[in-house]
């Protein structure tokens, strides 16, 4: 009796969080009309409220401009925070320690200090409205150099002495020893980098004016918000949809490795 | 360790960090000190103006407002989220088939973007359309002005991303619960222990690194609140949904108020700074 009626509270729980997103795409595929009823499946289904939102807003051109700028912030977040928490694990240098403890404090300095500023910077290098103003300031950050410093600490040093007398240099050291034997470590950046940077949307709303270059978050928060979608709910929630869609379709695969990133994150505050 | 030979190399690899964090830490941090003594829109000069911003900041009642603001959504946000998460937590930890399957179902809202929820969440906040009002309206109740009554907006918004971040704190939380053994359960029961004291002088010990991570990380988060007021109520009704970080977007993205936006920054930055030092002093005597 007792398990019954932890498992009813537990569906109860999992509807609570799942039930909404149902209830959002079932409202995309259903007539403008029957939208917001309780029900769940429309009388019959339609594609216009997608249809639509391709025909208002450059929607694939903003995936390909998010996952462009994702990967390429991913693929920085990586290389670099490998580059630096390697010489903060193991190198031996005059200014480690003081090097180590700039990381920290960049990691408790609010973001709301430097906004402006970086803005400012961003106007000053003609960066606002191109790539570089959406990638770069994101290309290394604390939380990576930390997460890789940490993990390689644990790795055995004969491994390494033994990778230099075969005549590796630092960076040979580093991709070729010291990566493959690091991939929980890689996942974790990866994941959490790529997250956060498909989901950022203050960055681009400050930094790109221009429509051909806004990410998807952003030219869904625009289209909502500017009144593009005037107050069609079916094409609103159609946009939110595709917003959606990739990370959902990787969490679905991987939802494992999401789970054990965040939670790893959290636990190392 | 040969330091004569190798000696280049740490700098080289640590010397790209050093180029980032000198042009987009260092240097902001300098220039929003430098600002906060300015009039400036970008466009034309600089104009120097001594103190002029921070006279004006003493006496802003909408960033007073934005602060009041984060502070009703913190003390809903903290507590509800702690009580969710700890509840939904003690339940997965138990021998349960699907545990894998609910606990992915739980962390769902955490893993998408914060511009979905909050769209979401309008409709479902709807006043005439909405979901939560259609389902109040079959209980035979009145309907609620979820997000047109100034007094229920943050609240609502406060609900909303509880609702989107707990399935995290669900997840540490179960990680804390399940470093207690259950032999610990087994002896207070044989000792007469009742629920309450097994939750007070077990479970409780045991995740209070998790409460006190979850207090940090959610008065971190309420403090950069930025899209979902952006979306669902652009600051308002009066004023009553206006985040610091809104605020600050508007005087410096709306208005171009470079200098003023600067000085809100700074002394955001400072009172979270604070706020947070304050929180963790008094979260470790316990």
């Amino acid at each position: 009796m007792k398990r019954v009626l932890l498992y009813i509270i537990l569906i109860f729980g999992a509807l609570l969080f799942m039930y909404p997103f149902i209830w959002m795409v079932s409202a995309t595929l259903a007539p403008e009309s029957e939208i917001g009823k309780l029900v769940l499946l429309p009388s019959k289904l339609i594609l216009s409220s997608y249809s639509q939102v391709f025909d208002k807003i450059p929607i694939g051109r903003a995936f390909f401009n998010s996952l462009f700028v994702t990967l390429s912030i991913t693929t920085g977040v990586l290389v670099f925070g490998s580059m630096v928490g390697y010489s903060l694990s193991r190198l031996h240098f005059i200014g480690r320690i003081a090097i180590f403890y700039i990381i920290i404090f960049t990691m408790t300095l609010p973001f709301q200090i430097t906004l402006i500023p970086q803005y400012i910077l961003m106007v000053k290098f003609g960066w606002v409205d191109t790539y570089w103003a959406l990638i770069v300031p994101y290309l290394m950050n604390a939380f990576a150099i930390i997460m890789f410093r940490q993990h390689f600490m644990s790795i055995p040093q004969d491994l390494i002495d033994a990778a230099r007398i075969d005549g590796c240099n630092e960076l040979q050291i580093l991709f070729r020893i010291l990566w493959p034997n690091s991939i929980p470590a890689l996942v974790t950046v990866a994941i959490i980098t790529f997250m956060t940077s498909w989901n950022e949307v203050l960055w681009p709303l400050i930094v790109i004016r221009a429509e051909k270059l806004m990410t998807m978050p952003q030219l869904v928060t625009l289209f909502v918000v500017g009144g593009r979608a005037e107050s069609q709910l079916g094409v609103k929630l159609a946009a939110a949809t595709l917003l959606a869609l990739p990370i959902v379709i990787a969490y679905v695969f991987f939802q494992r490795y999401f789970i054990q990133s965040m939670a790893s994150t959290g636990l190392k505050e | 360790m040969s330091f004569s030979k190798k000696s280049a190399t740490p700098y080289l690899l640590v010397s790209p960090y050093l180029i980032f964090f000198a042009t987009f830490v260092a240097f902001p941090v300098i220039f929003s000190f430098v600002l906060t003594f300015h009039k400036w829109n970008i466009i034309s000069p600089m104009e120097f103006t001594g103190l002029t911003n921070f006279l004006r900041l003493i006496q802003d009642r909408l960033f007073f407002r934005s602060l009041i603001n984060t502070i009703v959504f913190l003390i809903i946000h903290i507590p509800l989220q702690i009580i969710v998460a700890l509840f939904f937590a003690e339940m997965l930890n138990q021998k349960l088939r699907l545990r894998a399957f609910f606990r992915a179902a739980f962390f769902l809202p955490v893993v998408v973007s914060g511009v979905v929820v909050t769209i979401l969440w309008q409709q479902l906040y709807g006043f005439d359309t909405g979901l939560l009002n259609r389902i109040i309206v079959t209980l035979g109740l009145k309907k609620v002005g979820w997000l047109v009554e100034p007094a229920m907006a943050m609240p609502s918004i406060a609900f909303m991303a509880t609702w989107k971040n707990v399935g995290l704190y669900i997840v540490l939380f179960l990680v804390g619960l399940q470093t207690v053994p259950p032999q610990y359960y087994e002896a207070a029961e044989l000792e007469g222990a009742n629920h309450w004291q097994k939750f007070r002088f077990i479970t409780l010990p045991a995740i209070n690194p998790t409460i006190f991570m979850v207090v940090i990380l959610s008065t971190i988060g309420g403090f950069s609140l930025f899209i979902e007021p952006y979306i669902l109520t652009g600051g308002g009704p009066l004023n009553s949904t206006l985040s610091t970080v809104l605020y600050i977007y508007k005087q410096g993205f709306f208005y171009y108020h470079m200098g003023y936006a600067a000085t809100l920054g700074i002394v955001f930055a400072v009172i979270i700074l604070l706020v947070v030092v304050i929180q963790r002093k008094l979260l470790e005597k316990d």
